[in-house]
């Protein structure tokens, strides 16, 4: 019921998930170089503000004695600005425009005005730079003056800072992205989950069970239940239509063909004319015939309908077989043939007790048909390995070359035109041992006769 | 000494333009394949023998060694930068700010203590304190000072005794007189009363270490300060006339540093001649060898004392500071 290709289109969960993990990817990315600017713009305040404290301690030594400006630069304005990496230090000071001391060569940019403390990022010979710029006013007796001076670093160690800050946020990043991966991997199959407990809780049902889910499902796949539970009540009321149908057919033709044979008799009682009752006879035999046909029509029918949806119990094989026995006996007397059965104590098999009856009462018909008067047929049932039913016979055995085929529908055996028969009989018994998950093995007797195993 | 062969002379000032080396010696001149320019503050004969180990592994090489004050060895090298591979001073603040202004070369692969070295650049090999160094006879009936406050208890004791018999650098000519003088003024006030005392007792002014141990040796001064405890050890035959002190209450210790210039004609070999001072292989080598505390024999509290390599070293560097310095010590000294 399951062997339907079931066309798929990429994976709804995997869809899910990769979308996630993009989205994830995405943000991970973002927050990387959004940790890293922030970063990177803290470590450049704390440089700043180092730079700011030599520049102002610089500026605030700066005074006029006689006229003249003075500066006792403290010891501490370049060792503040000691680093790990042991970044070099570039400094100026002017008195207005007049260089007073340090590098001539470290260009001071004009600071905009009111403002008395400037930061810029430059180069410097061909290092690059963090310049501070700072300028005070000085006013002696007669004097008033500016006193600029700048400072500049080199930015080793800043640069070193924000590998290693760029490190940090990329293992962050790293430990984000996959505790997010691992989420949404999670989540695509928590999305997901209803879809596969809705599909595992249909396929679980049993044969006959078309009842609608009732279970809650998510809002979204509200529609797919409506449908599939509408689907279900069409299916049920068409099951239920053919069993209907099934059953009718089976009463409207059984009695019409009973009532025919009947007449058929008592008209055979009547003629003395032997051209006549010769051509009654074989009325009667070709109305057996179709009646026959009729009832393993009616019974295929019924085994493919029941084996859609078997129903299943504990049935002790050996008592199976003994009670068909004993209902055939009298059937086997009548043309001299012996039934033996020949079995185990007991065989327990899971199945449905009508198909098995069915089947095992076409297989010992079979064999009667074509045993011989005086005749003896072997029925053998055992338990183990897997519980199996033998009926061995000793009429004239398959045709080897056609024995694959003998259980076609309609299909009979080139020997068998002599005999009243429709080619469903193998058929019925096949169908049903594979609806038990069993199968049906023809094969010949060393000893002449056919052998059937029914197993499962 | 089979392996190199040594060629010292004397008044060689016409190969280097206008510098007035006080030794210049070219090292293994007939073997040497390439010349090593080395220029110096440290005298030959205290660096020959590691100069001589380095040949004796490095036998295609040749070291010219040209010996001048440590201000010259800095002017030197910053005018013409390219006519010397390895700059050696005992100046560590102009040796930082010729690394600081570029003039170095990094060499990343050589692994020093960070405490003596700066951007993988200028590398310690020495530590070498500032002493106080006294001729025996002068104090045979006077306690030996064993810090500046006792020294300055001393001298005002006994000014007649010791007027003009105290000597000390000239800090405007000598760079490591005015690196010494600059960290004892930054560490304490003590130093600024001590130079006002020896300014009252008429100080004699050097401009390098060697005089003034031999003028301590023949008795023409008593008592010097901040001489270079290690240029005194390394004078045996002078050990029985002098003591040396290495004042109690702050040592003030130098590290002799070593750098190769950025425009160097042998970089490798440059830098194997560094790898050569700052491994203390040499100081195996047996008698005469440079007589100074190893860098890494040294005990942690010659460490602590020891003068940071750090950017505030420049500080005295700056025209105004170095002005104000001298003005003062000047103010101090000479009176």
């Amino acid at each position: 019921m399951t062997n339907n290709p079931v066309y798929t289109s990429g994976s709804l969960r995997n869809k899910l998930a990769v979308r996630l993990i993009g989205g994830v990817l995405i943000l991970t990315v973002l927050l990387f170089f959004v940790v890293r600017n922030y970063a990177a713009q803290i470590a450049q305040q704390s440089q700043d503000s180092i730079l700011r404290a030599s520049v102002t301690s610089m500026l605030d030594t700066a005074n006029i004695q006689d006229g003249v400006v003075e500066m006792d630069i403290p010891y501490s304005s370049f060792s503040i600005l000691n680093t790990p990496t042991d970044d070099r230090i570039f400094y100026a000071i002017y008195q207005d425009d007049r260089i007073l001391s340090g590098y001539d060569d470290l260009a001071v940019p004009p600071l905009p005005a009111n403002t008395t403390i400037a930061f810029q990022s430059t180069v410097f010979g061909d290092v690059p730079v963090r310049q501070v710029t700072a300028t005070r006013i000085l006013i002696g007796a007669e004097l008033r003056t500016q006193i600029t001076a700048s400072v500049a670093q080199t930015q080793d160690n800043l640069s070193g800072t924000l590998k290693r800050i760029s490190q940090h946020a990329a293992v962050l990043g790293a430990g984000f992205f996959s505790l997010a991966m691992l989420l949404s991997i999670w989540a695509a199959a928590a999305t997901i989950g209803p879809l596969r407990r809705l599909a595992s809780s249909v396929t679980r049902r049993g044969p006959e069970d078309l009842s609608p889910v009732v279970k809650p499902v998510p809002l979204e796949m509200a529609p797919l239940v409506l449908s599939l539970n509408s689907l279900m009540a069409r299916l049920e009321r068409s099951l239920n239509q053919s069993e209907d149908f099934i059953a009718e057919a089976a009463h409207r033709m059984r009695t019409p063909i009973a009532t025919v044979r009947s007449h058929a008799e008592a008209t055979l009682q009547r003629v003395d004319k032997e051209e006549n009752r010769r051509a009654l006879r074989s009325m009667i035999y070709a109305i057996d015939e179709s009646s026959r046909a009729a009832g393993q029509l009616l019974d295929h029918a019924m085994i493919i309908f029941r084996s859609n949806q078997l129903e299943c119990n504990d049935i002790d094989l050996v008592d199976l077989v003994q009670e068909i026995v004993l209902r055939i006996t009298p059937l086997a007397e009548m043309r001299d043939v012996e039934l033996r059965l020949e079995s185990d104590q007991i065989a327990i098999v899971s199945g449905d007790s009508i198909l098995l009856q069915n089947a095992i009462r076409n297989l010992i018909d079979n064999a009667m048909k074509y045993s011989p008067s005086e005749s003896v047929i072997f029925l053998v049932v055992r338990a183990n390995p897997k519980p199996y039913l033998e009926v061995r016979d000793q009429g004239p055995g398959f045709l080897t070359d056609e024995i694959e085929l003998l259980t076609g529908r309609f299909t009979r055996g080139r020997n068998a035109s002599g005999t009243i028969g429709s080619g469903l009989g193998l058929t019925i018994a096949r169908d049903v041992a594979v609806a038990h998950g069993g199968q049906l093995k023809l094969s010949n007797n060393s000893s002449g006769g056919a052998c059937v195993t029914f197993s499962f | 000494m089979r392996y190199f062969f040594l060629l010292m002379i004397f008044a060689w000032p016409s190969i280097s333009g206008a510098m007035d080396w006080e030794e210049q010696t070219l090292f293994n001149a007939q073997n040497g394949s390439l010349t090593l320019r080395v220029i110096s503050s440290t005298d030959t004969d205290f660096f020959a023998p590691i100069i001589e180990s380095f040949i004796a592994d490095n036998p295609e090489v040749s070291i010219e060694y040209s010996v001048t004050g440590s201000v010259d060895v800095y002017d030197g090298f910053r005018h013409t930068p390219e006519q010397f591979d390895v700059v050696i001073s005992s100046a560590m603040d102009l040796q930082l700010k010729l690394v600081n202004d570029g003039y170095a070369l990094q060499i990343d692969d050589l692994a020093h203590p960070r405490w003596a070295q700066w951007r993988q650049s200028l590398f310690g090999f020495t530590l070498e304190p500032a002493a106080i160094v006294v001729n025996n006879l002068a104090f045979s009936d006077t306690a030996i000072p064993q810090s500046r406050q006792e020294m300055i208890e001393i001298l005002r004791a006994n000014p007649n005794k010791f007027r003009g018999k105290i000597g000390t650098y000239d800090v405007r000519q000598s760079g490591l007189g005015y690196l010494f003088a600059t960290q004892d003024a930054r560490t304490s006030e003590t130093y600024w009363r001590l130079m006002e005392v020896m300014g009252n007792l008429d100080t004699q002014l050097y401009c390098c270490s060697g005089e003034m141990i031999e003028d301590l040796a023949t008795g023409t001064i008593a008592i010097s300060y901040n001489v270079l405890g290690s240029y005194a050890m390394a004078r045996s035959d002078i050990a029985d006339k002098i003591t040396i002190i290495l004042p109690s209450d702050f040592p003030t210790t130098m590290m002799r540093t070593a750098l190769v210039g950025k425009n160097t004609s042998h970089p490798d070999t440059a830098k194997s001649f560094l790898r050569h001072l700052t491994s203390s292989r040499w100081r195996d080598q047996g008698d005469g060898v440079f007589p100074t505390p190893s860098l890494h024999a040294s005990s942690n509290g010659v460490q602590r004392s020891t003068i940071a390599l750090e950017p505030g070293l420049m500080i005295y560097l700056d025209r105004l500071k170095h002005q104000t310095f001298i003005e003062e010590w000047e103010s101090a000294i000479i009176q």
